[in-house]
């Protein structure tokens, strides 16, 4: 293990720590808890054929955007270089980017034939003079160039934090526009970082929650479109979308899909009541999964399929519930003051992301799943909904402003609390769902 | 769309100038949750003609309110949805869906859920003081469609309602 990865996963065990050594829910200010980013430095890729220049220095930037955008790394700006690197091949200069502090480089170099594009790229460890791990390229399309940038920053940040990377992936959302008491909402798709937004189904009727399949090829959501909330499944590619079938005179919502990418576990209303439901995509064969006279909804599998998280009310008031994935005796994991909902399980299995309400504040927060380390990341007038990065370190939620002229704006911030930032989005946006990483 | 509906439609038409969803056809009232309350605009017909969907807006009253997180009637709702009952059984030709709403404070989908809890309680209601089920469809919009839109008790108490919206049984 080289010198610069090891004293970055310390940082990460000491982020971790005190929460994990503390007692009940723990409550991390965004303004605390901040460690050194370390520094880094992206100089221009070289364009190894005419013309490639462009595109080369534009995937530098947007490396260099993703990795600062972690809050884990800070990037020295090109106006304070004093190497260059104009041979891919050629020797690295250590003293030059010693001289300027930074700990990491990535140098790279691009090449267009006609549509096609391919990045070359090496990680360096400055000080120690070593490369991080070895020389990659990716070959793609022009037009996917971001995609190519994002696939070698999810490389440097693999390799510099010893974590599944997540710049390479989509979110689907609800667009909004338009006043509160007449909210305009659409389906819409776009790359982690806000880019190339492409929009699924016109404002026509109120569309609500979408959820990513765990493939990132399919969308479920609810849409009014029949004048009462039905859940569709949506094809990605080709943007077409059918009705799930339920129950006429009911209403059908919250729907998610188990990791087998064949399964949807839903709520079903039915005379005021609102249970929980399975339901196999393709036979439309239902099973009744919760039976109460409460609210359960929200429900999100573990990714191994076995569990259901969900939120009920049965004890008067909305909390958690893990219960088997085939229905049966549900145990309560929510024990502190408040609300407690919209929970969703984590990719890497271990944590629960959930929305709090607690004395006329919203907060996102996580918990272990069987209840235990809370900790609240955001406090806001109204948070909610929160999805995870596919490496489970990251959390983009909704943030809704007070009053008025109040809008919904997408934010993400990291499992321990730093590096609250808004996502970037085309008017309001709500009910983010991270894709995992694309292939 | 028939021409006894299309008559009634174009008193419609102010209530209705709010929604673009082609669905509401033969609704009266301020279906979709958006358009005013109570601004004299609503509904078809003249308010002074005790069988118009205006009067059951504005003299009988289309909408009843809730408590933060409840879906009991109190008893000024039970007092509204009474003279709902009497009203829906001298017009035995319009049919109802009852509109559940939240206010903000709360998660989407939970919201949808406690508004379905409040039509439903509504509904319930109107079935026990004599009207036939078959006439009466409940749906929620959870917090989507606030009337008020003040981030204060005042609005969110004015938000937290279930509206019955007349449709006509003989529109198309």
């Amino acid at each position: 293990m080289t010198r610069l990865l090891l004293s970055f996963l310390l940082g990460w065990a000491l982020l971790i720590q005190p929460a994990a050594a503390q007692n009940g829910p723990l409550r991390i200010e965004i303004t605390e808890g901040v460690i050194e980013p370390l520094p880094f430095a992206v100089p221009d890729f070289v364009p190894d054929t005419q013309g490639a220049a462009d595109v080369a220095r534009e995937i530098g930037r947007v490396i260099a955007a993703d990795l600062s955008g972690t809050g884990l790394f800070r990037e020295i700006p090109a106006s304070a270089h004093i190497g260059k690197v104009s041979d891919f091949a050629a020797p690295i200069q250590f003293a030059d980017w010693k001289a300027i502090n930074a700990q990491a480089l990535v140098t790279g170099a691009v090449s267009v034939a006609g549509k096609r594009l391919t990045v070359r790229f090496r990680v360096w460890d400055v000080f120690s003079g070593a490369e991080l791990g070895n020389g990659l390229q990716f070959a793609g399309t022009t037009d996917g160039w971001r995609r190519m940038a994002h696939k070698v920053a999810d490389a440097v940040y693999s390799r510099i934090t010893g974590e599944g990377g997540y710049f390479d992936s989509r979110v689907v959302f609800v667009s909004e526009s338009g006043p509160k008491n007449d909210r305009k909402k659409r389906l819409a798709i776009m790359d982690y970082d806000g880019a190339n937004v492409q929009y699924l189904t016109d404002s026509a009727a109120i569309v609500l929650a979408p959820r990513f399949s765990p493939s990132g090829d399919r969308v479920l959501y609810t849409s009014f479109e029949t004048g009462f909330p039905r859940i569709y499944v949506l094809d990605v590619g080709k943007v077409k979308r059918r009705v799930l079938e339920t129950r006429e005179g009911s209403m059908s919502f919250a729907p998610r899909f188990a990791p087998d990418g064949r399964t949807v576990v839903f709520s079903l209303e039915q005379g005021g009541n609102t249970d929980i439901f399975e339901m196999d995509i393709n036979t439309g064969k239902q099973t009744r999964l919760t039976s109460a006279p409460s609210i359960e909804t929200a429900p999100s599998y573990s990714p191994d399929g076995r569990q259901i998280v969900f939120e009920s009310d049965r004890s008067g008031t909305q909390q958690l519930y893990v219960m088997p994935a085939t229905g049966g005796e549900a145990k309560r994991i929510s024990f502190g003051q408040g609300r407690y909902g919209t929970p969703v399980w984590s990719p890497r299995g271990d944590m629960i992301a959930f929305t709090k309400q607690n004395q006329g504040r919203f907060h996102i927060g996580v918990m272990r799943t069987d209840g235990s380390e809370e900790r609240l990341l955001t406090a806001s007038f109204l948070d909610e909904g929160p999805t995870w990065a596919p490496n489970g370190r990251v959390i983009m939620f909704t943030r809704e402003s007070r009053g008025a002229a109040g809008q919904a704006t997408l934010y993400t911030v990291d499992i321990t609390g730093r590096n609250l930032r808004p996502v970037r989005t085309p008017g309001g946006a709500s009910d983010p769902s991270w894709s995992p990483l694309q292939n | 769309m028939n021409t006894l509906s299309k008559v009634m439609m174009v008193g419609a038409l102010a209530a209705l100038a709010a929604c673009s969803n082609a669905k509401n056809d033969g609704l009266y009232g301020d279906g979709m949750g958006g358009a005013g309350y109570g601004s004299g605009t609503a509904g078809s017909g003249l308010p002074s003609d005790p069988s118009s969907p205006a009067y059951f807006q504005q003299a009988v009253g289309d909408r009843v309110w809730f408590a933060v997180d409840q879906s009991t009637l109190g008893d000024a709702a039970r007092a509204t949805l009474t003279a709902q009952a009497d009203w829906l059984t001298k017009n035995p030709d319009f049919t109802a869906v009852i509109e559940g709403h939240a206010d903000e404070q709360g998660t989407r989908e939970y919201n949808l859920a406690l508004g379905a809890r409040r039509a439903n309680a509504a509904r319930e209601f109107l079935i026990s003081r004599g009207v036939v089920g078959s006439r009466l469809k409940t749906v929620s919009y959870g917090k989507e469609r606030p009337i008020e839109i003040c981030s204060e008790e005042a609005c969110y108490a004015k938000n937290r309602r279930a509206v019955t919206v007349l449709s006509s049984a003989l529109a198309g």
